[in-house]
Order: C-alpha cells, then sequence, then structure tokens
C-alpha cells in the first residue's frame, strides 16, 4: 500500500509541475494576477506531493519491503538503519527522487524568500523551475519509476547496497551535491524571468546573486565531501582522478566560478550583462550534462547505477530542449545594444573579466576531455580514455594564471584603476611572499622543490591580498581605531573563499610532490619506515561486523620514542553480495596523514599493504569547506534583505510589469 | 581609435590569444594522452602499438593468476575468448579482481607482447561490466560455457 501511495503522490506532483510550468507564465503574458500569484501556491503543493513520495520510498526502505525492486535490488534486512534511509540514493531510481525534492525544495525558498519581488518575476522564476520539474518528474515516472513492485515473486532478502556506498560520507555527499547541481536552476530560471520580462539590469543580479552563492557553495562542499570520500573509501589514497564523473559536477562548478563573478560586476557597475546571462544558462545546462552523464550508463563508474539506452535518451533529448530553448531565447532577447563600456583596462571589471577567461576557459578544456572519449566512441572512432595528464597539463597552467590576479582584485577599485596604486598597495606584502617561498619549500625535507616554492609564491600572493584588504578596510594605523563594520558578510565570505582556494593549491601541491607511498608484502613482527615514521604490524584478527566479516591488521606507528598511533585498517567481506571490501586506516593531522590500506593476503600470514605518507592532504578539504562556508557567509548580507522595501519601486518598473 | 573602439580590441585579442593558446595546450596535451582500447585479439594480433600507452581489457582466464612468492607481482591472462593476452602487475590489485571477473588494465606492451600494466580497474560492483570490455566479449561465446561433449 504505501508504495501505490508514494506512486500516487508522485504523479500528482506531476500535474502540479504541469499546472506550475502551464499557468504562471499564460498569467505573465495575458497580465491576469489570479494567474500570476497562483505560482507559490503551485510550488508548494509540488513540495509536498513529492515530500510524501520521498518519505514513502524512505518507509519502504526502511520497513524491508523487498517488493519494492529498488528496495530488492539495493537494500538488505541485515544492513543499518541509517544506511537503509541513505540506500534511498544510493541508486538511480531514489536518486532521481531525491533530485526533484531537492528542486522543489528550492522552488519553495524561492517563494519564501521574494517577498520583495514583484510578483510577474515570482511567477516567471517559479514557472521555470516548473518546467524543469516536468522534465525530471516525467523522466522518472516513464523510465524509472523507484516504486515499481516485484510481484508476485518477492525476494525473501534484499541484494544489499553497494559497500562502497555504505559509509557516512555518502549520507550526506549526494544531498549536499545535489543541492548545488540543482540550485543552479534557481539563476537559470532568473536568467530565463528577465529574458522573457525583456529587461537585464543590475537589480536582477541583485536578486540572482545570493541564490548563486549559495547553490555554488553547497556544491563546493559537495564536490569536497566526494574528494574526500574517494581519499578514504577507494582504499589507495587518491583525492582527484579527473573522473568522467567527478569532472560532471566540477564543471558546473568552475562555470559557476565565472558566474559568481560575473554576477558581481552585473550587480555592481551594470555591465557584463548579457554575458552574465549566458553563464547562468551555461552553468545549468552543464549540471544537467552532468546528470545526463552519470545516469545515462555512458560512463564506467561508481556513479553509473544502471545502463539503459532509453535512460539516456531521454535525458539527451529534455538536454537537447533545455540548452537550445534557453540559448533561442537569449539569441532573440539578450540585449542588443551592446552595454557601453565605461570602464579601463586597468579596473576591477577587467580583473574579474580575467577571472571569467580563465575559468571559462577551464570549463571548456574539462568537456573537451570528457566528452572526447564519448563522441569517437559514438562515431565508431574506437575507445579513447583520456587520462589524468591531459587535464592537470591543461588546467594547473591556467589555474596558476588566474592566481596573480586573485590579490589584486578585491585591492581594486571599480572602473579606473591605476598599475603604480596597485605597485604601491602590494610591493611590500609581495616582497614578503618571495622571501617565504624561496625559505618555506626548505622546511619541507631539506631540498629545494620548486614547485612547493611556486604554490608558496601563489597562495601567499592570494592569501597576503586578502590581508591587505582586511588591514586596509579595518583602517590600522589610521588612527580612529578599527572599523569593524566594514567587514561585511559579503567580504568576509569572498576572503574566506579566497583564502580556501589558496589553501586548496597548498595541499594539492605539496602532497603530490612530497606524497611518499610503498605497496609490500609484511607479516606480523615486520617493520618499515616511511617519511620518518616506524610502521610495526603486530598483530592479525578476525572481526564480525553487523553485516560483513573482517580480516584486520594492527599496525604500531612510532616516530623515535614517542607512540603515534595505532592503526587498525580491515579488509572487509560482506555476506549479502560476497563484495570485498578494504577499509584504510587514517592518522589524519594538519600536516600529515599516515594511511594504511590492506590488499589481500597473499601466503600464510602474509598480506599485502599499501602504506602512505601523504603531507598537507587535509589543507585540500579544509581549503575546499572554507570555500563552500564563504560562499554561504556571503548571503547574510544585509543589502540582499533592504532590497524588498526600499527599492520595490524601482523594481517593479525595471521588469517590465506593465508590457 | 576611439577610446571604447580601442579598449573593444585589446579585450577581443585577449580572449583569442588566451583561448587559441589554451586550445593548443589542450590538443598538444590530448594528443599525448590519450589511450586507446584494445580487445585482447587485436593486441595477440600484433595489431597495438609497443611503444605508447594503450588500454587492455576482458575476462580474467580461470587459474591463470600467479602471485611472486616474495614480493606484490602479479601476472594473469586477460581473454576476450578469441586469444589471450598475458598482464604484468606490481602492486595491489582492485577489490574486485578475481578471476572470471571483468578488467581493464593500462600500460604498455613489452617485446613479448605481455602488457605491463601500471594501474588495473575492476568494475565496482558485482553486477556491472566495463563497457569496452562487454563490447569486446559481444559474439564471442566463453569455451567453457559450451556444452561438454564426451
Amino acid at each position: 500500500m504505501i508504495p501505490e501511495i508514494g506512486h500516487l503522490a508522485l504523479i500528482i506532483a506531476f500535474v502540479f509541475a504541469m499546472g506550475l510550468a502551464v499557468i504562471p507564465m499564460w498569467g505573465a503574458v495575458r497580465g491576469n494576477s489570479a494567474a500570476l500569484n497562483l505560482a507559490p501556491t503551485l510550488a508548494m503543493g509540488l513540495l509536498v506531493f513529492v515530500a510524501i513520495a520521498f518519505a514513502m520510498l524512505a518507509v519502504s526502505f526502511l520497513k524491508d519491503d523487498f517488493s519494492v525492486a529498488v528496495v530488492a535490488a539495493n537494500s538488505n534486512s541485515l544492513l543499518p538503519a541509517i544506511f537503509k534511509f541513505s540506500a534511498l540514493w544510493g541508486n538511480h531510481e531514489g536518486s532521481l527522487l531525491l533530485w526533484v525534492l531537492i528542486l522543489s525544495g528550492w522552488m519553495a525558498a524561492v517563494s519564501w524568500f521574494s517577498h520583495g519581488l514583484p510578483s510577474v518575476m515570482v511567477a516567471r522564476v517559479l514557472s521555470v523551475m516548473g518546467m524543469i520539474a516536468v522534465g525530471f518528474l516525467a523522466f522518472s515516472l516513464l523510465t524509472s519509476n523507484p516504486f515499481e513492485r516485484l510481484l508476485p515473486n518477492i525476494p525473501l532478502d534484499g541484494n544489499d547496497l553497494n559497500p562502497l556506498l555504505q559509509d557516512p560520507g555518502l549520507i550526506i555527499h549526494p544531498p549536499l551535491l545535489y543541492m548545488g547541481y540543482v540550485g543552479l536552476s534557481v539563476p537559470f530560471a532568473f536568467a530565463i524571468a528577465a529574458l522573457l520580462g525583456g529587461r537585464l539590469d543590475a537589480s536582477w543580479a541583485r536578486w540572482s546573486r545570493p541564490w548563486t552563492n549559495v547553490a555554488w557553495g553547497f556544491l563546493s562542499l559537495g564536490i569536497m565531501l566526494g574528494s574526500w570520500w574517494a581519499y578514504y573509501e577507494l582504499g589507495w589514497g587518491g583525492w582527484w582522478f579527473w573522473d568522467p564523473v567527478e569532472n560532471a559536477s566540477f564543471m558546473p562548478w568552475l562555470m559557476g566560478t565565472a558566474l559568481v563573478h560575473s554576477l558581481a560586476v552585473t550587480e555592481k557597475r551594470g555591465v557584463f550583462r548579457a554575458w552574465t546571462v549566458l553563464l547562468a544558462i551555461f552553468a545549468f545546462s552543464l549540471s544537467l550534462l552532468g546528470t545526463f552523464l552519470v545516469r545515462s550508463g555512458v560512463l564506467t563508474s561508481v556513479h553509473a547505477f544502471a545502463s539503459d539506452p532509453e535512460r539516456g535518451l531521454f535525458i539527451l533529448i529534455f538536454l537537447a530542449l533545455v540548452i537550445g530553448g534557453s540559448l533561442l531565447l537569449y539569441a532573440v532577447r539578450a540585449p542588443t545594444v551592446a552595454s557601453r563600456i565605461n570602464y579601463t583596462a586597468v579596473s576591477r571589471e577587467s580583473l574579474l573579466m580575467v577571472n571569467n577567461l580563465v575559468f571559462t576557459v577551464s570549463t571548456i578544456i574539462v568537456l573537451l576531455g570528457t566528452l572526447f572519449p564519448l563522441v569517437m566512441d559514438a562515431f565508431s572512432l574506437g575507445k579513447y580514455s583520456v587520462g589524468p595528464p591531459y587535464f592537470n597539463a591543461v588546467f594547473v597552467p591556467l589555474m596558476a594564471l588566474v592566481m596573480p590576479f586573485m590579490a589584486i582584485g578585491p585591492l581594486s577599485r571599480w572602473r579606473e584603476d591605476s598599475a603604480a596604486r596597485w605597485l604601491h598597495e602590494l610591493l611590500v606584502p609581495g616582497a614578503v611572499v618571495v622571501v617565504f617561498a624561496l625559505a618555506v619549500p626548505l622546511l619541507f625535507g631539506g631540498r629545494f622543490n620548486v614547485w612547493i616554492a611556486l604554490a608558496v609564491l601563489l597562495s601567499g600572493w592570494v592569501a597576503i591580498g586578502v590581508l591587505k584588504d582586511l588591514w586596509r578596510r579595518l583602517g590600522v594605523g589610521s588612527g580612529y581605531g578599527l572599523r569593524w563594520q566594514t567587514l561585511t558578510p559579503s567580504f568576509l565570505g569572498m576572503a574566506t573563499a579566497h583564502l580556501g582556494f589558496a589553501a586548496v593549491v597548498m595541499g594539492a601541491v605539496v602532497v603530490t610532490q612530497l606524497n611518499e607511498e610503498r605497496d609490500l608484502l609484511m607479516e606480523v613482527g615486520d617493520v618499515e619506515f616511511l617519511g620518518g615514521y616506524r610502521f610495526e604490524l603486530t598483530a592479525l584478527s578476525r572481526q564480525a561486523g553487523p553485516n560483513y566479516m573482517a580480516d584486520q591488521a594492527v599496525f604500531e606507528i612510532t616516530q623515535g620514542d614517542k607512540p603515534i598511533a595505532t592503526l587498525i585498517p580491515e579488509k572487509r567481506r560482506y555476506f549479502a553480495s560476497g563484495q570485498m571490501m578494504t577499509e584504510a586506516a587514517i592518522d589524519g593531522s594538519v600536516w600529515r596523514d599516515l594511511y594504511i590500506a590492506l590488499g589481500e593476503p597473499v601466503e600464510e600470514g602474509a598480506w599485502a599493504v599499501r602504506l602512505q605518507f601523504k603531507p598537507m592532504v587535509r589543507w585540500l578539504w579544509l581549503g575546499g569547506a572554507l570555500i563552500g562556508f564563504g560562499a554561504l557567509l556571503t548571503v547574510a548580507d544585509r543589502r540582499y534583505r533592504r532590497q524588498s522595501t526600499v527599492k520595490s519601486a524601482a523594481i517593479a518598473e525595471a521588469t517590465g510589469l506593465a508590457g | 581609435m576611439h577610446p571604447a573602439r580601442k579598449q573593444r580590441l585589446i579585450l577581443v585579442s585577449l580572449v583569442v590569444v588566451l583561448s587559441s593558446t589554451a586550445i593548443g595546450l589542450a590538443a598538444y596535451a590530448l594528443r599525448d594522452n590519450i589511450n586507446l582500447f584494445y580487445p585482447p585479439a587485436e593486441v595477440a594480433a600484433g595489431k597495438a602499438p609497443i611503444d605508447r600507452t594503450i588500454r587492455l581489457g576482458g575476462m580474467v582466464v580461470e587459474g591463470s593468476i600467479e602471485r611472486s612468492r616474495d614480493e606484490l607481482d602479479t601476472t594473469f591472462w586477460v581473454t576476450d575468448y578469441k586469444a589471450s593476452v598475458a598482464i604484468r602487475y606490481s602492486g595491489i590489485l582492485p577489490d574486485l579482481f578475481a578471476e572470471g571477473e571483468g578488467i581493464v588494465a593500462e600500460g604498455r606492451l613489452d617485446e613479448q607482447g605481455v602488457l605491463i600494466a601500471t594501474q588495473v580497474l575492476a568494475k565496482h560492483d558485482e553486477n556491472y561490466m566495463p563497457p569496452e570490455v562487454a563490447a569486446a566479449l559481444e559474439g564471442n561465446t566463453p569455451r567453457s560455457a559450451a556444452p561438454y561433449q564426451p
């Protein structure tokens, strides 16, 4: 009964989405305010029914209802309850339902927090998002029904969740990532609504900006968690693989980075308008492309749950409709009169343009490397794979190129600035950073490493730019006391995110350069030295878990006479699927991780073991978290709330309510 | 020149220079870093190059896995049921590597036609087959599956 209620709720949600896609849009065209004002109600209805469907599926999982195909394929009665719940999105059908749930959550948020916006704008935005919901609900109902039953042959027990996904990281990684992915539909909907309204101006950018920052912040956190999960769960200590599925989430992030910065220019200066709209369209299109790549089964990956050509075709058509339709609209409605250029080559606008260029080109590079194998395969030109060296060779120089400008950006002035002033502001800090870049690499093992020197130089440069900006805003040494009120959430968020970026770069370069790794055979009593630490295998044992049996190895780690840690890596065999899993053991700290993973038993009492010493690897995720939280912090800025009362008159005029 | 026009000229040239450098760099990097997939039959027939990295995939032949006693060297054969190729790998194999399972290995062929693998990829879960391997196996029936004739 419960799955049927869920299925029914999903169908009702589809009807609400259809209504939302059509009625307010019609109202906007005809100037019918009753139809317009229906939008928030329809969005709420959509959320309620999608939530009911989601809850019914969750209940089916928690109650081990193996007559539901998805539950039987992805859960098991022995699975701990929390993983039964997260198994809901550990599969194609359920993750799609989560996608739609989050989409309707964003829609409800838009209708709650948009009291200051003219109702015609809200109606258009919600209606565009309703169209997206129609597409995904149709996809769910027609090709991937999560409530399909296995009748009359109900399995006695489920197939189990892939052990790789039985991990706390996987409980929060997909929802966070989806928050970001799907959240990019909000700036997209704002862009389309603005194009429909016919007026693109600063107020549009101001509405769209906090949503974009939040979505981009969640996307950053989601990607960061995914990388962390891969690091400790896949058992070989890598943190980024340039896997097509990683790229699928990374491309919207790169485009989103350009969008976040471009929106700043459009909000503050009213320029780059058409470009910003285009970026908003591309960022969401890349989210959809990512969904297509991951869900259509064209990729070999832990994320590719199923390969069903029908599903791939559906998303491909949907993708073509969304991208084609929005670009067509853009071509017809984008501002035909080029905005007058009222800034000079040396100005903050130009610096942000450099950011936009670099991040757009980076997106294209990653897109090229990701799609190349698919295109070659589609035309039967051979089965290629594009390896990490390609991405590193192009992506790393591009990031190095943008960093020198990152320090200047926050200090620069809009419209017109001078290189002499930049020099004046940054000469002393720059000199300090150069000294650091020459000295710091010597601290790492004594040998001068040019890559680490470069990383310290660039990251230090970015960091010192942020600090100098902070210094200047506070008015240190001005004699009037510190001006704390200048530290707005906008500024703090930006500063945090930039420092996070610098931390990611430091972590990535140091761990790549100084990583030590050894695969070897070890028996009880064997000792190995790595990175100045002594690893001793002291015992082997066997332990039963709730739904698996584990071989454990106990390692005592010491440095000199000082005990550092006892690490117990495991090799698990899961009962239901018989699948083997490596559970690595990690001793982590800010400056280094010690990482041990078990390979396989080779002969009596001897195990293949992988030992790793990974300096500063945590800076990657720490930096990623700073980027995400920085972006979320910017929303607290007062100017996004003040707009509602002060500017509503101007806004009503700007959106072309009359026309 | 009119300042606005000069500005636009600078802008356009900046865009052109940056994107063509990047695309050039990308094309160059792509040339050296794409790896073509070969099924075992083509490798055995000598169609695969020996001086560059390739990918090779198939089913691990039953009983072919040989581990060295004191090091982490492993030699095994993969087959597409038309021909088999030997692969040598030093290091820890993935969890789901086993006899009779589909794998993809990346590496270079030596003169004896043995693939010296730098990476071995197995599937991520029990019901999944790497698409390259599935395509390579298509239409070939495993000999072991043929009806036994006394």
